[in-house]
């Protein structure tokens, strides 16, 4: 497999941050509107990442908006991505944290800080 | 030379000029050597005969090793015949790498599809299941009827039925060249290719 990570190797980024699940991030998405385009903020948790270092590689954010969840995957080196803040690290037991679909409140206390 | 020979790597994605996600095949493709030209006046028919790939003198057979050695290059372990491009002086030992082609250009790739051995008529011809319940006995992927009754009292040729699946030659035309790269000898070509990885396919305009 190690040809196609060097066929694409030009469309990985280097400047990717240290992060993992039970961290909150804050993704700096490029939006395009017509011909404008500016960049929104999503913030939240990441409740796991897909893909090791490979070009396939994404990783998804939860946050609840209005007492709704919402979630989004992004793919990790997708030019559309400008900018990723890791904002807290967190201190969580596995690697995908589905059980905080199912926790009522909020969940983003209930996540110990890294020390 | 309207084509190459490659091998399949894999697959996996790239991303486009606006940030979409493109899922792309890398194929290893050439250089191809050129083992003999064929003449209308000597064979009957214009073409380029290449080879690609490297196999081992002792794994060849005698009259194949008389081929090489007349087109003076080493063995070759796949041989395919392309047609010419008119006006193209072609000349035995000639070699062709991916600058054939160009990024943006549709290409063509064929391919032995991987095998499914004796499938059914739902793997094979895309059946629809029939009921598992409501009395039905046991027959949820059975073809049903194949025909008529006394007349014509036969089965009509063609129809489709199971039996052997895949391990064929497959063609998946229009494929978008999304990369060329001329040093490493690989291709980036939009969408799916059949076979397995690391199975021979044909790359032709």
């Amino acid at each position: 497999m190690h040809k196609v990570v060097e066929a694409t190797k030009e469309f990985l980024k280097t400047d990717i941050p240290e992060f993992g699940s039970g961290d909150t991030v804050a993704v700096d998405v490029r939006v395009r509107e017509g011909d404008k385009e500016r960049v929104q903020r999503y913030e939240g948790v990441v409740i796991a990442r897909h893909g090791g270092t490979s070009l396939d590689a994404s990783f998804t954010v939860r946050k609840v908006t209005n007492g709704f969840g919402v979630e989004r995957i992004f793919p990790l080196h997708s030019p559309m991505i400008a900018n990723i803040d890791v904002k807290r690290r967190g201190k969580v037991r596995r690697a995908k944290l589905n059980y905080l679909k199912n926790v009522i409140g909020s969940k983003a206390a209930r996540i110990e800080e890294k020390r | 030379m309207r084509g190459l020979i490659g091998k399949k790597i894999g697959m996996t994605r790239v991303f486009d000029e606006d940030g979409r996600i493109v899922p792309v095949t890398v194929i290893e493709a050439g250089p191809c050597l050129v083992t003999q030209v064929k003449t209308a006046k000597r064979d009957g028919y214009e073409a380029v005969q290449v080879g690609f790939g490297d196999r081992k003198l002792k794994h060849t057979t005698k009259p194949l090793q008389g081929h090489f050695e007349a087109a003076k290059i080493s063995a070759q372990k796949v041989l395919v015949e392309f047609d010419k491009v008119p006006g193209f002086d072609y000349k035995s030992g000639q070699s062709f790498h991916v600058g054939l082609f160009n990024e943006g250009e549709f290409v063509s790739v064929s391919g032995t599809s991987k095998g499914k051995g004796f499938a059914g008529v739902i793997k094979r011809h895309n059946f629809a299941r029939q009921r598992k319940t409501h009395g039905n006995g046991h027959t949820e992927r059975a073809p049903g009827s194949i025909g008529q009754a006394s007349d014509p009292s036969r089965v009509f040729p063609g129809m489709r039925m199971a039996g052997h699946h895949g391990n064929s030659k497959v063609t998946v035309e229009n494929l978008e060249v999304v990369k060329v790269d001329i040093e490493n000898n690989q291709l980036l070509v939009k969408g799916a290719v059949p076979g397995a990885r690391n199975g021979t396919v044909i790359i032709s305009k």
